[in-house]
């Protein structure tokens, strides 16, 4: 080839060939974009999914009239007038038992008025309808109600209160909350990451500033690596065989002297989703420790600090904001996680506040699954207001990872 | 440790090779170091400057498979001797690095923790401030002593690591490039301070700049890669650094101090 011929295009041809390059640039623009258009139209999906199923018309009937107990509307009633209603209506067994529980005096006007509506004039729920139905036919359903239930009443509701947060599950779904199921998703996941953090930091260490590198360790490491991507539900059957079973004297809380419950508590469920968030939290404390430069600890090491003295005084602290993101972002999937819990033994009917880890408890993914397969269209909608909560709960945790990443972060 | 050694001397090797793995990266080094002068080491890049200004402190210690053959002596002990914990060696060997790497603290604490780690019993604002004005650093940074030593020049913060390296009272000072990634004038105060700190420390020095070797160091040590096509770096010519600058006894060296190549 002659050094001084032309095989380039020129002139025309090259603002020919130039436009096809372009052109080729834009097709696979637009293909990158539609797979963003995508992953974001599956997200609204999602949410409107949810939402959808969370608010709107139901209608119901009052199989005792409101008279019978009281001459005022039921809205306008304060709360001792409640207490009264509750005291003379209702039998004074079934009173003392939830005085019992826990005092009619101490109890909020709203769940006076849930108590007035479930126990004395008994909701009865014919049928619900989601948002969209609702907003967009609403007259037809009107009609559909008048004709069928003439005697029922339709409401325009959000499933999702602050009755809702603060009540414990209930067999109807009008009275039945979450409450039982946060609180069971709280002590679980703080078990697991109190389990958690400490070893899986301290592997992370090991691995990172002590382990040589090896034929062994590089095993170890890869094996924690696959450990992270092990369906759940494996995780679930190794909660079971070792906390369940294997170690129910200590799960079920009897070597503490506590006899009325078996292995499946919170603490197997706590310590299953420990070992299950253990990979994720060893990775990511890896990543936090890589990410302190080598310059600070020779600089440690430079002084005459020994290997602990650098990892306590430098090498920790400065990693401590990845480590903490990590740990949350951990919780966060320890928090929907449901397939270890239905193995492990969650409770499906439950209304008790769980007491401590020997409690048998409930979860929120465990509270949705339960009312998702009722036959009952008002258990969807409150399966649907418990996914909300969860969803909020999640995006708060992720948020607070953001947040703390952001602040503690550290230039070097 | 004993004093049996001849005193002047701060530190010596004897046949040195540093090895990372089966690579051979130094080879053979013979050199009596005098006390309280400063050493330059010079020569083209790859030829093993750092790893042998490392060995001194055992800071190669952290680089898997690294072993060295031979001896370094000081005051008539072997740094590597069975007997001997690195730890000790970089108590009493200092070393500043090439890039300014303070601790992400405040300036106080910088000092205070290399000495604390060290189990310093005396007064700590003292030694502070002792240290500060040994680095020249004190007039500067007196008044903002909370700060974090982050917020200092890039000259200030090369201080500060020298200010917290003679806090722990070493004997001997390395130094790893200390003012190349410094301006003009931070460098010029960088090599002012040599000359005051050599009053009451042996420094040895790695330097690219040539100029900078022959205006701070009393001595120098040349290192070449020992034969071409060899990948292993070597002492060719050790002497006073007038002598190497002016009158050099090989030949390589003339050819690099006067830039016909390297």
């Amino acid at each position: 080839m002659n050094p001084t011929d032309n095989h380039y295009p020129t002139g025309e041809s090259f603002r020919k060939s130039l436009n096809g390059r372009y052109r080729i640039a834009s097709i696979w623009q637009a293909i990158f974009f539609s797979a963003l258009l995508i992953a974001l139209l599956s997200l609204a999906a999602l949410l409107y999914n949810v939402v959808d199923g969370a608010f709107g018309y139901v209608a119901f009937e009052y199989k005792n009239d409101p008279t019978e107990f009281t001459a005022k509307p039921l809205d306008d009633l304060n709360k001792q007038e409640l207490l009264e209603i509750l005291q003379t209506n209702l039998s004074s067994g079934a009173y003392t038992k939830l005085d019992n529980e826990k005092t009619m005096e101490k109890r909020s006007k709203s769940v006076l008025y849930t108590l007035v509506l479930e126990r004395l004039i008994q909701v009865d729920t014919k049928k619900t309808w989601s948002m969209t139905d609702s907003i967009l036919r609403g007259n037809e359903i009107k009609a559909e109600v008048a004709k069928k239930y003439p005697e029922a009443k339709l409401e325009f509701r959000s499933w999702l209160t602050p009755v809702f947060l603060t009540t414990p599950m209930s067999s109807k779904a009008e009275f039945a909350g979450v409450r039982t199921a946060i609180l069971g998703s709280l002590w679980m996941v703080g078990i697991a990451i109190l389990f958690a953090l400490p070893i899986g930091t301290g592997a992370a260490i090991y691995l990172q500033e002590y382990a040589t590198k090896n034929f062994l360790n590089r095993i170890i490491q890869t094996n924690i690596n696959n450990l992270a991507g092990v369906p759940s539900i494996v995780y679930g059957m190794l909660g079971l065989a070792i906390f369940v079973r294997a170690l129910e004297p200590f799960t079920s809380g009897s070597m503490f002297g506590i006899t009325d419950t078996n292995g499946r508590t919170i603490l197997s469920a706590g310590l299953t989703m420990g070992i299950l968030v253990l990979p994720l939290i060893i990775i990511n404390g890896q990543e936090a420790i890589k990410a302190v430069p080598d310059s600070l600890r020779q600089a440690a090491y430079g002084i005459g600090a020994t290997r602990w003295q650098t990892i306590w005084h430098h090498v920790l602290p400065n990693a401590l904001p990845g480590i903490l993101t990590g740990s949350i972002l951990a919780v966060s999937r320890a928090i929907g996680e449901t397939a270890p819990l239905i193995i492990v033994g969650a409770s499906t009917f439950i209304s008790l506040d769980p007491e401590g880890p020997f409690s048998k408890f409930t979860a929120l993914p465990i509270q949705v699954y339960q009312w998702t397969t009722r036959a009952q269209t008002e258990f969807h909608a409150i399966a649907a207001s418990a996914i909300i909560v969860l969803l909020i709960l999640l995006l708060t945790l992720n948020a607070a990872a953001v947040i703390i990443r952001n602040r503690v972060q550290r230039k070097y | 440790m004993q004093t049996n050694e001849t005193p002047e001397y701060a530190i010596e090797t004897k046949d040195l090779s540093i090895f990372y793995g089966a690579f051979k990266a130094v080879s053979d080094v013979n050199m009596l170091l005098e006390k309280q002068k400063i050493t330059a080491i010079i020569g083209p890049s790859g030829c093993g400057k750092s790893t042998l200004l490392r060995a001194f402190n055992r800071m190669n210690d952290f680089v898997p498979n690294s072993h060295v053959t031979g001896e370094i002596l000081m005051r008539g002990q072997n740094l590597y001797g069975s007997n001997i914990d690195p730890v000790e060696v970089r108590r009493s060997i200092g070393m500043v690095f090439q890039k300014p790497n303070p601790f992400p603290k405040s300036i106080y604490e910088n000092i205070a923790w290399g000495a604390r780690i060290n189990g310093f019993k005396g007064n700590m604002d003292e030694l502070v401030e002792q240290s500060l004005r040994g680095s020249a650093l004190w007039e500067e940074v007196k008044d903002v002593l909370q700060k974090s030593a982050y917020e200092l020049s890039g000259g200030q913060q090369q201080r500060l690591c020298i200010a917290r390296t003679i806090a722990i009272q070493p004997s001997i000072i390395l130094m790893d490039e200390p003012a190349s990634a410094l301006d003009p004038i931070s460098t010029l105060r960088i090599e002012e301070l040599m000359q005051e700190l050599k009053k009451n420390y042996t420094i040895i020095i790695v330097t690219h700049n040539m100029q900078q070797a022959a205006r701070v160091s009393d001595y120098t040590a040349m290192m070449m890669l020992d034969k071409e096509g060899s990948r292993s770096g070597t002492v060719i010519e050790f002497s006073e650094t007038k002598r190497i600058f002016t009158n050099p006894k090989d030949k390589r060296t003339e050819d690099y101090v006067t830039g016909r190549f390297g």
